[in-house]
């Protein structure tokens, strides 16, 4: 029987893993030197902030594996003899696989910044992060204040977990305006107050000089390069972005750039060998996807396609529309299609923004400006309905349209005030050529 | 998904110790405890009135109190910080103090109320029956019973955790409405107007206390024979109520449920609902969403139905006459309209919708209806008894073991433990019929947002019945399920949008066609090929 072996028991491999077994009877085996069963890793801030414990954040049951005959084996892959199918391991042993699939992930990612080990330093990734984290920041007596570096998503959950204990944060983040290098202007800067708000200590185009060290080898303060400030503090959250866990590839022959090279197929350069999840480099970017796609749904998605071509159905990676989702502290966002912020916007980019007077909701639409299609929307404290804009995605409706129509994508729960006409009468004053 | 190991630990991060502030009014509701246990205790208090009064605020402050140190001046947003490792609510030495505290109070209500102070034979009430006197002959003229105290206590809990429950869900108005309908059904029928009612009772004309949005099954009790004589003697008054009761459950309920789902009853106007979604919301992620524990729930809440039904057949056919001449419902034609609606429903079900359900429940069904059928048959040939067994000690093992304990000892007692929905998850025979029609019969689903799941487990981890909701909405799929009571906790918790409690068409309510989660069109066709 084909040996299948997954490194990596993330939403990729694991996705990989189960699809498998549905189209097969081949032997699957799973392995991790993280934790002994699946779980989510975006939901680790929750167990931090006491609204679920570990055991809640895993999807399966423990005797899901089992009963699905898919083996785990706990263990770090030190080496990845290509020639002999084989891979290595730290603990001594060793494992024959068919085929491998590399879904390991991503580390946070650290540049170089003097003092970036000492201890009560993190980034907030991995389970073990977590567990420093209880370590170093149990409460504000233990941590006084944090400083946390990077200002994307991992940056702000950090942020909001440390809030959750009262713990007094300082936030580094490099561009002007908070993760504007993604959002358009008009959300970055509410997001911007809405840190503020939660008296958060946001420091805007602030980059860290240096992390300094009491005598016991433990934070005790951060520089900060633009001004020469010295914050001290206890705990130091490095949350600049991640990039792929694939170190133990680098003396395989397996091709690797900042993450494992496949085509669209998924295939790296070795026959039976597979990467999938934010460990891939795709050869060339997928539409205006970035060659490295380090979100849980393109983990998801990868392991279903993989899972076809494994199976004997070859099939290509193809991502539907981009659609992505997050929520920053009280504010849950949700975009569809493209929108860019300042950074990489293309010239026929136009927006249409609107904003709520209370400041926790806002919407930005982007449209070509000389065929006026519909090209994506951003959503801040408004859910919108997936189906309906993948639709209008495929169909290519213009920006008119779907703001005539922006009802029958609301997804808010029942009885929630709804802002359609207020939206439709602020683009028609904004556009008074377009009023119909 | 798993089920969290309960912690017994002591030290937790001192960041969720309470405020002083939170202690004090702590302290405050306690003291009005004391008051009512010093009276059980019978202490006698001088001034009745004063003393109930001063013990009821005293309750109300602290926990308003508290809740206004919690949220108020809060952002509005999810507000589940710390929940895992409080006490309280987590299975520590609190809960199980409060636990073991509820469910001696049950033990005594139902088993033992002269120990609470209740004048049996005429006599004077004593103790904390006697403290709730003033307040019992203000409302409904006469002296309280331990059930008086118990529904003015009941009421005044879901009246000042509905407070608390507005507060700490202030940015969300399907929780607002939602809570101050049960909290309206609370005080105003299950409280003020059975009191009101009881006013009206003279020589002449009685009528049963009736809390009229109570439904057969879950008051199983309501077509026991010297209620309905009662509501029969008491004229079109009493007849219309007697034909509101039938109605109820034959005609309203389903066309409620038809249109929004079981949880117009269960979250929005049931009492047993409305004390679970106030004072037990602080313990609605205690439920276990083990499939095992579903598994469970499936047998023994429709064994309660089949049970219910069997008992209260028994009781009417008991009190019914032979002689069609003097009334039209003999024991005969009763029979065989129970005989013959029940194979009705299961006929309908068997042709229509096999398809829709699963292999041990079609078991299941096929079972009972034979069980209940040969019940029904064998009394046409040995004549007389109904059912193998009397119809009164049926109806006192039915009150005894699902009316008491299993409502109201394991029910309530154990919410610190088991969390808040206990009682109408795996008891309430009134929830497995508006599930049974909500699972086949319904507009209402919670429709999972394409691909946006991020398996998180918040959904999952508050839901009081203990559905596994991210194991559909990772899918994609909608959640159709016949324990969902729709408080909608799910939807709000969630961290990306995803969950939407809606009554849409039946088309596509429970294996949509279009599943989309972000892949392109043929993959999905792939995947989701059955």
């Amino acid at each position: 029987m084909e040996h299948i072996v997954i490194i990596g028991n993330g939403i990729a491999g694991v996705t990989a893993a189960r699809h498998i077994r549905k189209l097969s009877d081949k032997k699957i085996t799973i392995i991790s030197a993280e934790t002994d069963y699946f779980f989510s890793r975006t939901a680790l801030m929750y167990v931090y902030m006491g609204h679920m414990k570990f055991e809640h954040t895993q999807p399966y049951e423990n005797w899901f594996w089992k009963k699905n005959r898919i083996n785990l084996k706990k263990a770090y892959v030190n080496k990845v003899d290509t020639d002999t199918n084989t891979l290595y391991f730290a603990e001594g042993d060793s494992l024959q696989y068919d085929k491998l699939i590399i879904a390991t992930g991503s580390k946070p990612n650290k540049f170089g910044w003097p003092g970036q080990d000492l201890k009560g330093v993190m980034g907030m990734y991995h389970k073990q992060d977590l567990e420093q984290l209880e370590v170093f920041a149990p409460n504000n007596k233990v941590c006084q204040r944090a400083v946390i570096v990077g200002g994307g998503l991992i940056g702000i959950e950090l942020a909001e977990m440390l809030n959750s204990r009262d713990i007094p944060v300082t936030f580094l983040v490099r561009e002007s305006s908070f993760w504007n290098i993604v959002l358009p202007n008009g959300e970055s800067e509410m997001l911007n107050r809405h840190i503020k708000n939660h008296h958060i200590d946001l420091r805007l185009s602030s980059n860290l000089k240096e992390i300094k060290s009491d005598k016991n080898g433990q934070v005790s303060s951060v520089i900060i390069e633009e001004t020469g400030e010295e914050i001290p503090c206890n705990v130091v959250g490095l949350t600049a972005g991640v990039s792929p866990n694939i170190d133990f590839l680098k003396d395989s022959k397996i091709e690797i750039n900042r993450g494992v090279k496949v085509n669209r197929f998924l295939e790296t350069n070795i026959p039976n060998i597979y990467a999938i999840g934010d460990c891939a480099e795709q050869h060339e970017a997928i539409g205006n996807r970035r060659p490295i796609e380090a979100v849980w749904y393109t983990g998801r998605m990868m392991g279903e396609t993989l899972a076809q071509t494994i199976c004997g159905n070859r099939m290509a990676y193809k991502p539907g529309h981009w659609f992505n989702s997050a929520k920053f502290l009280d504010i849950e966002y949700q975009t569809y299609g493209w929108v860019f912020g300042d950074v990489g916007r293309p010239d026929y980019e136009k927006h249409f923004h609107w904003k709520h007077d209370d400041d926790t909701k806002c919407i930005t639409i982007a449209y070509h400006k000389d065929t006026k299609e519909f090209l994506g929307i951003t959503t801040f404290g408004i859910r919108m309905r997936h189906e309906t804009f993948d639709r209008w995605l495929t169909e290519k409706r213009n920006v008119d349209y779907v703001i005539n129509h922006l009802s029958e994508a609301n997804f808010d729960p029942e009885f929630y005030s709804r802002f359609e006409d207020k939206i439709l009468s602020t683009y028609k004053a904004q556009q008074p050529s377009l009023a119909s | 998904m798993n089920t969290a190991k309960p912690s017994m630990s002591l030290t937790k991060p001192e960041a969720f110790d309470l405020t002083t502030k939170q202690k004090l009014s702590t302290a405050l509701g306690v003291i009005g405890l004391i008051i009512l246990l010093l009276a059980a205790f019978n202490v006698e208090f001088p001034n009745k009135p004063i003393f109930l009064a001063l013990s009821l605020l005293m309750i109300t402050a602290g926990v308003i109190l508290f809740t206004n140190d919690l949220y108020a001046g809060k952002h509005p947003g999810i507000k589940n910080d710390g929940v895992m490792f409080k006490s309280i609510t987590s299975r520590g030495l609190w809960a199980w103090i409060t636990g073991i505290a509820l469910t001696s109070f049950y033990i005594i209500l139902y088993f033992k109320a002269t120990w609470l102070g209740l004048g049996t034979n005429g006599a004077e009430n004593t103790g904390l029956v006697a403290l709730f006197d003033p307040l019992s002959k203000l409302l409904n003229g006469g002296p309280a019973s331990q059930w008086f105290v118990y529904g003015t206590l009941y009421t005044v809990a879901i009246l000042i955790f509905g407070y608390k429950f507005l507060m700490k869900y202030k940015h969300n108005r399907y929780e607002q409405l939602r809570t101050y309908s049960v909290m309206f059904f609370q005080l105003g029928f299950a409280f003020l107007i059975p009191e009101f009612m009881a006013r009206l009772n003279s020589d002449s004309f009685s009528l049963p206390y009736y809390d009229l949005k109570n439904i057969w099954p879950l008051n199983y009790y309501n077509f026991e024979q010297y209620r309905v004589d009662s509501m029969i003697s008491a004229g079109d008054i009493g007849l219309g109520i007697l034909i509101f009761g039938v109605l109820s459950i034959f005609v309203i309920t389903p066309i409620l449920t038809y249109k929004y789902g079981k949880r117009w009853y269960c979250s929005w106007v049931c009492g047993c609902g409305g004390l679970a979604e106030t004072s037990g919301d602080a313990f609605r992620h205690l439920s276990d969403k083990r499939q095992s524990a579903w598994k469970i729930e499936r047998w023994v809440v429709h064994s309660v139905v089949v049970f219910v039904t069997l008992m209260t057949t028994a009781v009417i056919y008991s009190y019914l006459g032979d002689d069609s001449s003097k009334y039209w419902l003999t024991k005969n034609v009763f029979l065989i309209s129970v005989a013959s609606l029940l194979t009705l429903v299961f006929a309908l079900v068997m042709i229509f919708k096999r398809a829709q359900i699963a292999k041990d429940a079609k078991y299941g069904a096929i079972g009972y209806m034979v069980i209940i059928l040969a019940l029904v048959g064998l009394h046409y040939f040995n004549g007389s008894q109904l059912f193998l067994f009397k119809a009164e000690p049926l109806r006192q093992t039915y009150g005894f073991l699902i009316g008491s304990i299993f409502s109201g000892v394991i029910g309530t007692g154990f919410y610190p433990i088991f969390g808040n929905r206990v009682w109408c998850r795996f008891g309430c025979p009134m929830a497995a019929i508006l599930g049974f029609q909500q699972r086949l019969f319904s507009r209402f689903r919670i429709t999972t947002n394409g691909g946006q799941c991020i398996s998180c487990g918040n959904c999952s981890t508050y839901c009081e019945m203990g559905i596994d909701v991210r194991a559909y909405a990772q899918k994609g799929e909608n959640i159709v399920r016949s324990s969902c009571v729709g408080c909608g906790i799910c939807s709000a918790v969630c961290p990306r949008g995803v969950l939407k409690l809606e009554n849409d068409s039946l088309k596509g309510r429970i294996n949509p066609n279009d599943i989309l989660l972000g892949n392109d069109v043929d993959l999905m066709d792939l995947v989701y090929q059955k």
